[in-house]
């Protein structure tokens, strides 16, 4: 199958592509926590490190296969994800953005300290599991269960709370809890995530997660339109795909990248499919069909 | 010893106090926290190295360089990328201070490289020893030349006009508006002061570590904005306390052994802070409307 795709795809586009659909998977977790719910965090990085370090020292160490280390790393992920959110999602608003923040950056610590990690070395050797198809299924698996989720009771119960967690807890949702499902759930994302991220690029730094990248996912998001799943798919898109269209500026496509997200920010302030859902997308289309046909 | 590591404590916290300043006071009035701000206090240092480089400036022209600039460059800042989104979500606004944030690491990148650059000699570093005690010239100009710009500061906010007019803008920012306060104006001013006290700490710490990159503001930045959530964010004597916490906290972190996990020391002790009094030691209780 791989080599069959090797035929067809050029390798570089096949990672780009990789790229693309490993950060759809985080984003989507995190559109879940601060699209959803209405959770400011700056702390996504830190949970698709601990997925992308627990599912590669599971393969590379102990030899285990590539689905069991990933679901793993996302459980691991989510763990950590409720024992942080439990305390912390009390704070609201920008209080809980600088705890995540303040959590991301131990985590990143801590990776360059510990010894099975590699410490500031980084991990090399991890195997290389992670191929076009795999990740493919995996984002069209987290997006039917992001789909699912946001027209769920659950969904509608996050809804609320984003909108007004007091008048939400007055009408009998326990916020609380909610909040630290959805929390759960957008780490595990995440940790899935890291794990493909490991084994696409076979090595491991704790540098690469640093709070820069959880805001890049948070730009996806944001960027896409908040708490829109296909706006979260197109922000991905666009986004990573930028630093690569720039390569030919070399050394100036992260200033370009700076200035574009400035840009974007104040010409589209709602991000590009803000307010856009699935259900809606296929009105219009209805919409369009009758229109059309009489 | 105790006494010494107090004072290395103090040095390293003043440092964080200037930069926490531009954080705290940035989101006492408008609620943003801007993650450029470090990269000002980046570029400051870079001018102190032009300045003495191209121009043998001594160390005051040299300060007052760095701080005019970052002076212009703040306001050109908050005027070109922030203003346009004065009524956007907030978090968009975020986002645009990361653009920038990357923005300015780039170009510096692109400018001079990604390595470090000493800091060209601006002033004579002499040891001074009082009985047991050692600390060098250096740490005593820090020390003495923030305190001069926080008492500075806090002259400004407290007996001037523009500063009953940025406390009030803080305050409540829409009834400052009604009352005839050229809001605008407030903003562009407090963007000016917080620019120009990091680019102050900017030169301090290049003198100081004799070493000036690019990405000196990430680290920095971030560690004196927990000194600002330390203190109470909004709170100008409380990024004071914060800083001079945080920079304690750190020197004794070390000196207790945890030197490989210093830069963790300034964010467990946010989070505990954030879960024990979440808006700081000086910061007033949220209230909760209903």
């Amino acid at each position: 199958m791989s080599q069959w795709l090797a035929s067809v795809i050029d390798p570089y586009y096949q990672q780009v592509l990789m790229l693309v659909g490993i950060y759809i998977i985080a984003a989507l977790g995190l559109n879940l926590i601060t699209g959803l719910c209405g959770q400011l965090t700056f702390g996504h990085a830190a949970f698709l490190s601990i997925g992308a370090y627990t599912a590669a020292i599971l393969t590379r160490n102990f030899h285990m296969p590539f689905l069991a280390s990933l679901i793993l790393g996302g459980l691991m992920a989510a763990l950590f994800g409720i024992l942080l959110g439990i305390p912390v999602l009390k704070l609201t608003g920008d209080y809980l953005g600088i705890a995540t923040l303040g959590f991301g950056e131990i985590v990143r610590v801590a990776f360059t300290n510990m010894k099975i990690t590699g410490g500031a070395i980084g991990l090399a050797a991890i195997p290389r599991a992670s191929n076009l198809v795999n990740v493919t299924i995996f984002v069209i698996l987290a997006v039917a269960a992001a789909v699912l989720l946001e027209n769920s009771r659950f969904g509608r119960a996050l809804k609320a709370i984003r909108e007004d967690e007091i008048a939400a807890g007055a009408m009998g949702i326990n916020a609380m809890w909610y909040k630290i499902q959805a929390f759960g759930i957008g780490c595990f994302l995440a940790g899935i995530s890291g794990g493909f991220y490991a084994h696409m690029l076979q090595y491991l730094n704790p540098n690469d997660f640093g709070f820069l990248k959880s805001f890049e996912i948070l730009n996806f998001v944001v960027l896409g339109g908040l708490g829109s799943i296909p706006g979260t798919i197109v922000g991905t898109t666009v986004l990573t795909l930028a630093p690569e269209f720039l390569r030919f500026v070399q050394e100036y496509r992260m200033m370009i990248y700076g200035l574009l997200l400035v840009l974007m920010m104040i010409f589209r302030p709602n991000g590009l499919l803000g307010g856009v859902n699935f259900r809606r997308l296929l009105r219009r289309r209805k919409q369009k069909a009758t229109a059309l046909s009489s | 010893m105790l006494l010494q590591q107090i004072i290395n404590g103090l040095t390293l916290g003043a440092t964080y106090a200037l930069i926490a300043l531009g954080y705290t006071m940035v989101y006492g009035i408008i609620q943003l926290i801007n993650f450029a701000h470090g990269d000002i206090y980046m570029i400051g240092a870079f001018i102190g190295v032009a300045a003495v480089a191209l121009f043998h400036q001594n160390f005051f022209l040299t300060l007052t360089t760095a701080m005019l600039a970052c002076v212009v460059l703040g306001v050109t800042i908050e005027r070109v990328a922030y203003r346009p989104l004065r009524r956007a979500p907030r978090l968009n606004l975020l986002i645009t201070t990361i653009g920038v944030s990357i923005f300015l690491e780039t170009f510096m990148t692109v400018l001079k490289g990604p390595q470090p650059t000493g800091f060209p000699p601006v002033l004579k570093n002499v040891t001074l020893r009082v009985g047991t005690l050692e600390f060098s010239s250096i740490q005593m100009v820090i020390l003495l030349v923030s305190v001069a710009l926080m008492v500075g500061l806090q002259f400004i906010v407290k007996y001037t006009k523009i500063g009953k007019a940025m406390r009030a803008a803080s305050e409540d920012y829409d009834t400052a508006s009604l009352m005839g306060i050229n809001i605008n104006r407030v903003i562009s001013f407090t963007f000016a002061i917080g620019s120009a006290l990091a680019a102050a700490g900017g030169v301090l710490v290049g003198i100081y570590f004799n070493s000036v990159s690019p990405y000196m503001g990430v680290t920095a930045g971030l560690k004196a904005f927990v000194a600002a959530v330390l203190g109470g964010i909004g709170n100008i004597p409380g990024a004071m306390l914060g800083g001079l916490l945080l920079g304690l906290a750190e020197v004794f972190g070390v000196a207790a052994g945890f030197s490989t996990y210093k830069d963790a020391i300034a964010f467990t002790l946010l989070i505990i802070i954030l879960l024990v009094r979440p808006t700081g030691l000086l910061g007033r209780p949220i209230q909760r409307k209903v």
